[in-house]
């Protein structure tokens, strides 16, 4: 995944910074420091409530104090999760 | 409902009655899928009525079994894990799923038959725990459900061509109305006379490798065997168009609390008047027919009385739930997380956390109990914690004696009534210091700890079922009022036997409880609490308050000999009056915003959080705070008054 990741890094943006409206796919998973996680299980985490690299995501809605949480659209279900953990999620 | 397919079986416990072959056959089938696939609703659909819903041994998750009988007279038992995403599992219910399906839990026999249940318009995350689900080794089926929901939404799902790349049988329902549960039920029956290969467990916890090439596999299976518009349900688009608006949504909130609220407090008066004036008459029956003396005090002041002051919370309690239950099966309580989330995120609590704070100023009983929402261990235990400092309305009556015996009615500024002040003061105190303990419990015992993420899923909305709501309350209700009526009404008993044992000696002048156990316990523990400005009386009324906090005003009322029969508590108000300093009434409210003064929410948080250890946790921290508060009230009121 690292790999993949220098190179997607330079055109993808994370999900947490993305405004509401923004829709894209998932180009890598890549679960860093900031949140209470270890990275592999952030990663897990992310995967099974089906961010994988491909799925196609639209952020929905967002809360009102600092524009989180936020509710993201990927592949058909709708998923709430806060800005914080939404950096884990490369978009394009 | 179900038409005459299958039966639910109420008589029949003997399964080898029936023309399974033993060797061959399968009988306990578990019921596995994601939250929300609408499995609970199959499994009413399946078993009806005739389900039994406990608790697992050690833990607080909830067990649901029931059986039903085939149309050739198979029957099959059928039990309703707990919902999850994964098999890698997180909280306490996800592990009994983990633990049944692979045979490591002690207390459930492992099953020989998984039933997956997916929802059809959401297929992807159900579909992704089949093909993990296929590593552990037991024969299992796919039960499209929701079929009808899919097909007016334009999904075309090629059930065939999913039997083929899942490798499993699959078929559809619409669990809701009882489709397609005939024909699930024959092809069990089918299933069931197969000799079903059941393979070695490969199951280890997936990598995030393992979960990527599991989801990528999901994908390919609905690329090729689903036809689906990638539109969202329009109603809930709609609907989260307000109710998930950053401002509009907010307001909707606090709207629908609103009404909760009005509902649990107004709603539920009539009801709790009914069961007041019926205990009452009861009591009186009792009295009228039973000769004066101990066997009379035991029934009405034990008994009746005793299961009356835990009956009471009935009413409060099935509307709440009912509030509950409604917002969940109508897919809110997800929304109403995600509105709150950083609001209490603050104070190191969950947005789930949010019910059932707002229940507990009701009652912390059923606060702790929609507590169960929550479904990491360390936020449930803190609002399990906090939960009894919300201003209960059993501490109305006393906050109300107190302020109207020492509080001036008088208005500041011309408008704002000061006794009125003082109750919100109290309020915000109790709000306040619930914010203040979660936050010192997440700096103190949590440190180290990492900050549990907020992921969950916000699912369509559905019409809520009013057989699922009716049943889910039936279940509460009754958890209610067996398992925390047992444990409360023994205290009830044993708070009648200090207040009444012993007998006053013949030609004493005082009231009986003077001379009880409960007098003594309140004139051994005096000097405690004389530095907090409590006096002996007090002491003694903390005793029966223990059964119920209101119970002192009545305690109160019989240590200072007023006369029952009339209005007690305005007599007691102005008998207080003259007795206490105000230094002693404000620290007497100032513990009861903290006290664990309530011995049924102890009963409460040792059964849900199962350990008594966090009983005594609660305990010992209000205690704490509660001496802590009344310490500096009284000492800053003295020294005000007297400088």
């Amino acid at each position: 995944m690292r790999g993949d990741f220098s190179a997607a890094a330079k055109v993808s943006t994370p999900l947490g910074r993305a405004a509401l409206g923004y829709s894209g796919h998932v180009v890598a998973i890549d679960p860093g420091v900031g949140h209470g996680l270890s990275a592999d299980e952030m990663e897990r985490r992310l995967i099974e409530l089906g961010f994988v690299e491909g799925s196609n995501v639209e952020i929905l809605h967002e809360g009102l104090i600092g524009r989180d949480p936020i509710a993201v659209r990927v592949n058909g279900s709708t998923v709430a999760l806060r800005r914080r953990e939404a950096m884990a999620i490369l978009v394009k | 409902m179900t038409g005459s397919c299958h039966q639910v079986d109420s008589e029949v416990a003997d399964a080898s009655a029936t023309p399974i072959s033993p060797e061959k056959a399968f009988h306990r089938i578990a019921l596995v899928g994601a939250p929300n696939c609408g499995k609970t609703a199959l499994f009413n659909a399946l078993t009806g009525k005739r389900q039994k819903v406990a608790n697992y041994p050690g833990v607080t998750v909830e067990r649901k079994f029931g059986r039903f009988k085939t149309q050739s007279g198979n029957v099959f038992s059928l039990i309703d894990l707990p919902g999850t995403y994964s098999l890698r599992a997180r909280s306490p219910d996800e592990e009994v799923t983990r633990d049944v399906v692979l045979g490591r839990f002690a207390g459930e026999k492992r099953p020989d038959f998984l039933l997956c249940v997916a929802d059809s318009t959401n297929l992807r995350l159900s579909l992704r725990l089949v093909l993990e689900l296929k590593h552990v080794g037991l024969p299992m089926m796919l039960v499209l459900n929701m079929a009808d929901i899919a097909a007016k939404r334009g999904f075309v799902i090629d059930v065939a061509a999913m039997e083929r790349l899942l490798g499993i049988p699959v078929t559809t329902a619409v669990a809701v109305r009882g489709g397609g549960v005939c024909a699930l039920a024959d092809r069990l029956d089918r299933l069931a006379v197969e000799d079903l290969p059941r393979g070695e467990i490969v199951w280890q916890p997936p990598s995030s490798a393992d979960l990527r090439g599991l989801l990528r596999e999901t994908d390919a299976v609905i690329r090729a065997a689903v036809r689906h518009p990638q539109t969202r349900d329009a109603l809930t688009a709609k609907l989260d168009a307000v109710l998930l608006h950053p401002v509009f949504g907010l307001m909707a909130l606090f709207a629908v609390m609103f009404v909760m609220f009005q509902a649990v407090f107004v709603g539920a008066a009539p009801a709790m008047d009914a069961i007041d004036s019926g205990f009452t008459a009861l009591g009186d029956l009792a009295k009228a027919h039973l000769p004066t003396g101990l066997l009379q005090s035991f029934i009405v002041d034990g008994v009746i009385a005793g299961v009356g002051s835990v009956v009471i919370f009935l009413p409060q309690i099935l509307i709440l739930f009912l509030c509950i239950l409604l917002l969940e099966d109508f897919g809110y309580m997800a929304r109403a997380a995600f509105l709150m989330d950083r609001i209490m995120g603050g104070a190191g609590l969950h947005g789930r956390a949010f019910i059932p704070l707002l229940s507990s100023f009701a009652c912390a009983i059923p606060g702790i109990m929609a507590a169960r929402v929550i479904d990491q261990r360390r936020d449930r235990l803190t609002t399990i914690l906090v939960a009894p400092l919300m201003t209960c309305s059993a501490r109305i009556p006393v906050y109300t004696l107190i302020i109207s015996a020492f509080i001036p009615n008088r208005y500041l500024w011309g408008w704002a009534s000061l006794q009125g002040l003082v109750m919100f003061g109290l309020y915000a105190a109790g709000i306040a210091s619930a914010l203040a303990v979660s936050f010192a419990a997440k700096k103190l015992f949590w440190r180290e700890a990492p900050i549990p993420p907020f992921m969950l899923e916000l699912p369509d909305y559905k019409v809520p079922q009013a057989k699922s709501v009716a049943l889910g309350l039936a279940t509460r209700a009754g958890s209610f009022l067996t398992r925390a009526g047992t444990t409360i009404f023994a205290i009830m008993v044993l708070i009648w036997f200090l207040a009444s044992f012993p007998a006053p000696p013949p030609g004493a002048s005082g009231p009986a409880i003077d001379y009880s156990y409960a007098a003594a316990i309140g004139r051994f523990i005096e000097p405690v609490l004389q530095p907090i400005g409590f006096n002996w009386q007090i002491a003694m009324a903390l005793v029966p308050g223990m059964a119920a906090r209101e119970v002192a005003v009545a305690a109160l009322g019989t240590v200072y000999s007023i006369s029952g029969g009339g209005d007690v508590s305005s007599g007691v108000a102005s008998v207080l009056a003259g007795k206490w300093s105000l230094a002693t009434a404000l620290a007497f409210l100032a513990w009861y915003v903290f006290a664990p003064q309530c011995a049924s929410t102890l009963a409460v948080i040792r059964r849900e959080t199962g350990s008594t250890r966090m009983m005594l946790v609660a305990f010992f921290y209000m205690l704490a705070l509660a001496y802590a508060a009344s310490f500096l009230v009284y000492h800053v009121t003295v020294m005000l008054a007297s400088g």
